[in-house]
């Protein structure tokens, strides 16, 4: 089984490298790095760091915008052509075809980090670039598993960009809801307060702290660690046994 | 159950299984996390001009505005209240000025200056936006002159500063000139002058200001007329 699970994953990845990815991801590199020398050009002062900052962030957002798109579109392509029913239909049981393109994908998402890290390696010390970096990818297969969910689950493209657009921002800014929930202009003792604020702690629960993936300040004030990377990973590892779960439970049960 | 869909039983035993388990292992994972904690950040200096066009992706006015909401709602930040007072009003100005340049017709940093900014129990902070106003009146005085003319009343009546807001008002006096200002906006200087004891001045300024024509309305020539003559008789006392 590993073997056709590496098949599927190799021939997963082979489709990024012949179609336009790489060179999305060039032109993705192209513009930030243009847009980050603008920026350090107009700094008066830390221009390293402003320079690092708009690298970083732009590199990140290009990074789940490339690879949510490149799933979405493979997947729903792969579908319209009958290929992966064609797949199904070999002896071969479905958590192969799951785990080969999740393989596959991740492939990808390795090889976007790798170009994006280097990039950024050469403003920032090499440690705190490899775990950026390690972070970085570990968001990245967090957006894939969720995509793959997505696109087995809604097959129309805008449909799943939208849903994994939304699930990123949420993701990302629901601490500061959370702390909002509850903040100074919120009157707790409304029963009705209490009870967004319940449903906002809720939907935290069921969600990955992406907000703390990442984080930009590694990079210019050198503070990563081992430690925080150990958390980061530990969330990821979850959170995929968790979309994968979701993903084979869908993907059973759909009948092609 | 649709046709396009099989029976749970069709799930194997292992994916079902780990479903409820890595549900479990997220709640567990997400509870252990400590709670979100409120912390104040400091307003940082905004990015240089070039920058802010840039970031504006061609549409500085709509920029401009959300930027405008983003500082205005600095003192509240999730979860924690600031204080205008413990705000850097360096920065905040360094701020308004950026929006402004955005959006040079905006009002709102303006009006923000003036009676949000401008309104803070700290004389020093007070005047720096005062300061502020008065700049960047002088930039489009026929446009801004409702807020230098807030100016005059913070430095009149919140300050009790008043060759402060004289100097204002001989500014809106000096440098407003559309037909379509209210009289009164110019006057300032006049009332203020009469405030402080300065009625010889005031006369001379009221008295021109009648000789120049500028003043068509009658009843506002009368009520001139009738605070000359007030003026003159303190005088002859």
């Amino acid at each position: 089984m590993w073997r056709q699970t590496k098949t599927i994953a190799w021939f997963t990845a082979l489709e990024a490298s012949r179609g336009r990815l790489l060179r999305l991801m060039a032109a993705t590199l192209l513009a930030a790095f243009l847009l980050s020398e603008i920026a350090a050009a107009a700094a008066v002062t830390e221009s390293n760091a402003i320079r690092l900052a708009f690298l970083a962030a732009t590199l990140r957002v290009a990074a789940v915008f490339l690879i949510a798109s490149f799933i979405a579109g493979s997947i729903a392509r792969e579908q319209a052509d009958k290929g992966s029913e064609m797949v199904l239909s070999l002896p071969l049981p479905r958590y192969v075809y799951y785990l080969g393109k999740l393989a596959g994908f991740a492939v990808i998402a390795v090889v976007i980090v790798v170009l994006y890290a280097a990039m950024v390696a050469l403003h920032s010390p090499f440690m705190q670039t490899l775990l950026w970096a390690s972070s970085l990818l570990c968001e990245l297969l967090i957006i894939v598993a969720l995509t793959l969910l997505c696109s087995f689950t809604f097959a129309q493209v805008p449909v799943v960009l939208s849903a994994v657009a939304a699930f990123y921002l949420l993701s990302r800014t629901m601490e500061a809801i959370r702390l909002m929930s509850r903040g100074p202009l919120v009157d707790t003792t409304e029963p009705s307060s209490r009870l967004i604020a319940g449903i906002v702690d809720g939907i935290a629960y069921v969600l990955p702290d992406i907000g703390s993936f990442t984080p930009t300040d590694w990079l210019i004030y050198h503070s990563g660690g081992i430690g925080e990377l150990a958390g980061i990973a530990a969330q990821t590892v979850i959170y995929i046994a968790l979309l994968g779960a979701a993903g084979l439970f869908d993907l059973y049960r759909r009948n092609f | 159950m649709g046709a396009r869909e099989r029976s749970i039983a069709a799930v194997p035993i292992s994916a079902l299984a780990l479903l409820p388990a890595a549900l479990a292992a997220q709640l567990y994972w997400h509870h252990r996390l400590p709670p979100p904690s409120a912390a104040a950040t400091g307003l940082a200096a905004p990015p240089p001009q070039p920058v802010l066009e840039v970031a504006a992706a061609g549409d500085p006015t709509s920029f401009a505005k959300v930027l405008m909401l983003r500082l205005q709602a600095f003192d509240n930040q999730p979860g924690i209240s600031i204080p205008f007072r413990a705000l850097d009003y360096g920065r905040v100005i360094a701020w308004l000025s950026a929006i402004l340049r955005l959006d040079e017709r905006a009002s709102y940093p303006l009006l923000a200056a003036a009676r949000l900014y401008g309104e803070v129990s700290d004389p020093a902070r007070q005047r720096l936006m005062l300061e502020f106003v008065r700049e960047e009146f002088l930039k489009d005085p026929n446009r801004r002159w409702p807020w230098m003319a807030h100016a005059v009343f913070v430095a009149r009546h919140r300050l009790h500063d008043m060759p402060l807001a004289l100097r204002y008002a001989d500014a809106l006096a000096a440098h407003v000139t559309d037909p379509g200002v209210p009289p009164w906006v110019t006057q300032m200087n006049i009332f203020v002058r009469v405030d402080m004891g300065e009625t010889e001045a005031a006369k001379v300024l009221l008295g021109g200001l009648l000789e120049s024509g500028r003043i068509t309305d009658p009843a506002e020539q009368r009520f001139l007329m009738r605070r000359l003559q007030e003026l003159e008789d303190s005088r002859g006392k």
